[in-house]
């Protein structure tokens, strides 16, 4: 039968006969669990009772949660801290990296390596840093100079930006590598024709570098905002013997999710909240997509 | 991207040198230097500390006065974290392959075959790009508790096996690939699975060892679903080893260290063999993505 078929037959047989495999695969672990969460937060379910019915209950719940918005404000404190502070830093190195020669691969090494660890290992490694004398590197340097200690894991103000400094600092080699690409694809005719008109090297950043970097500004942005709102490795492994401690200073919106669905099983609160996670990823990806249009 | 696009190869073609090495270029080079050797110092440090006695832990020295391996010796004959080692390396290994396999084909197919429902499975796939993982772990998990999946490696990779970031970048490849290959293989009597296995994916090698730099590396690190997955120390991966593994009450931190160099230092070799290759493969991963 196949040999009657035309050749334009033939490859929507092949083509379909490729796709088969992964569109069930798309359907029954994307889109079925999609529709599946959206669905148990509107139920009520522990795992081995049944499941009943709640209808708006998990988000009023969500709603009226103290524990809530302490996680939504810390999420956004993640985001808001990290995103600037990693493209500042990172568009800073790159910008000074990308003039120099002398042993240029080395030092793009340098930078890039933290990307190639693991989170956990990495949020261990911190940990130990942020230890108190006479363990902790960090105040055995201060008390080396005879500076008082500091608390930063126990502290609620200070853990936050502990946890958050090595998501930082992983990230960076990243965005630097970026960065680079994105600078050395400007034409250098542009440069050459500022230095003619005798233009300062500010001017020359602020009108021509950094207008031309905007889609490599773009990408950066959302790519490292999509991640500082999803952290939990760092979070997770840096406050273990009191997840998102002290007090939930420095729980995020993933963590609350694992311990509401695992530790606590409350699998319809659970799915409430990454509803509500699905919903802020969804908004940041769609302002991505209008500022690219317009450039 | 634009008419900028920033390509790979540019970013690894060398600049004329500048003219003058004056004072000022001395200085960035220093202060971006000195910045190189405090952003590996987390990672100095780790494997500084594992080759450390107990009693030279809390100094803040870098080189160990007298380097040992007994760390080393002690975590291994442990136990643990060589299977979580062989674990991390098997799961690592089959989702890589799994994904190079179906995420070319499925690139290839939507990219140079014309048939009804084209469109609609493109955007389908994309479309998952925007589920969050978070989000579909509670049904995952529903689904392998029913399937009798939890605390497998099946149970472990499934989730990963495929992805839409990866079909997307080899669709993005394979467009560079011309369609009069393709059309001549056809003449010769190839099949289309022979075309796609013999004449397409030799020239999209380098996409599909950035695709597997970025699969390996992600599911090696990976934490979360396999946290929530797996019950019994014998299934655990790395991570998730190492993460109880510094939890337990007396753990000294010189072994915890030791666990963490032991989960780091293989990527860090690979990084440091393939260094020019991997760096070039992240920004072309990074870009066409």
């Amino acid at each position: 039968m196949y040999r009657n078929l035309t050749i334009r037959q033939k490859q929507i047989v092949w083509a379909w006969a490729f796709l088969a495999i992964p569109v069930l695969f798309y359907t029954v672990i994307r889109f079925y669990p999609t529709g599946n969460a959206i669905l148990i937060s509107f139920q009520n379910w522990n795992l081995l009772g049944d499941r009943t019915w709640a209808g708006m209950e998990n988000y009023q719940k969500l709603w009226n949660d103290p524990v809530f918005w302490k996680v939504f404000k810390n999420t956004f404190i993640y985001l808001l801290l990290g995103t600037p502070i990693s493209l500042v830093l990172s568009f800073v190195i790159a910008y000074h990296l990308d003039k120099l020669r002398f042993m240029h691969g080395f030092l793009r090494m340098l930078y890039f390596l933290p990307f190639m660890t693991s989170a956990v290992a990495m949020a261990w490694v911190w940990r130990w840093f942020y230890q108190d004398v006479p363990i902790g590197l960090f105040n055995n340097i201060l008390a080396g100079f005879g500076i008082p200690q500091i608390a930063f894991l126990q502290s609620t103000t200070n853990a936050l930006p502990a946890v958050l400094a090595p998501a930082v600092w992983a990230g960076l080699g990243f965005q630097v590598i970026i960065f680079m690409a994105g600078l050395r694809a400007i034409p250098t005719s542009y440069y050459e024709a500022a230095k003619i008109d005798g233009v300062g090297w500010f001017t020359v950043l602020t009108q021509i570098t950094i207008p031309l970097l905007r889609p490599t500004i773009v990408f950066i942005v959302v790519f490292s905002s999509i991640g500082f709102l999803r952290i939990f490795d760092h979070v997770f492994n840096m406050t273990t013997n009191n997840p998102g401690g002290p007090l939930n200073a420095t729980k995020p919106l993933v963590l609350m999710i694992y311990d509401t669905a695992f530790n606590g099983f409350d699998m319809g609160y659970a799915a409430a909240q990454t509803v509500v996670l699905f919903t802020i990823l969804l908004i940041v990806s769609l302002i991505q997509l209008r500022l690219l249009r317009s450039t | 991207m634009s008419d900028i696009a920033p390509s790979a190869d540019t970013l690894l073609m060398a600049k004329p040198a500048p003219r003058s090495r004056n004072m000022g270029q001395i200085l960035r080079w220093l202060i971006l230097f000195i910045g190189g050797i405090a952003m590996i110092m987390p990672i100095a440090y780790m494997i500084s500390t594992s080759l450390k006695w107990p009693h030279e832990v809390y100094n803040v020295n870098l080189i160990p006065e007298e380097p040992t391996i007994e760390n080393y010796t002690y975590v291994l004959e442990d136990g643990r974290f060589y299977w979580w080692f062989v674990n991390s390396i098997i799961i690592a290994t089959v989702t890589t392959i799994c994904n190079l396999l179906f995420d070319s084909l499925v690139g290839y197919t939507l990219c140079k075959f014309r048939f009804p429902g084209r469109t609609i499975v493109f955007i389908a796939i994309l479309s998952t790009l925007m589920i969050p993982t978070e989000m579909l772990v509670i049904p995952w998990y529903l689904m392998s508790q029913s399937f009798g999946w939890l605390d497998s490696y099946w149970g472990i990779m499934f989730p990963g096996l495929m992805t839409a970031f990866g079909t997307f970048l080899m669709k993005q490849f394979f467009e560079s690939v011309p369609d009069d290959f393709i059309e001549a293989a056809r003449i010769d009597g190839l099949n289309e699975l022979q075309i796609w296995w013999t004449v397409a994916m030799p020239l999209v090698k380098p996409a599909l060892a950035a695709l597997a730099i970025f699969v390996f590396l992600g599911n090696w690190t990976a934490f979360l679903w396999p946290l929530i997955v797996t019950n019994s120390v014998d299934m655990y991966t790395i991570p998730v080893g190492l993460s109880g593994f510094g939890d337990e009450a007396d753990v000294a931190w010189e072994l915890i260290m030791t666990g963490a160099a032991i989960s780091t230092i293989p990527t860090l070799v690979v990084f440091l063999i393939f260094q020019r290759f991997i760096i070039r493969g992240v920004v072309m991963a990074g870009l066409k993505g």
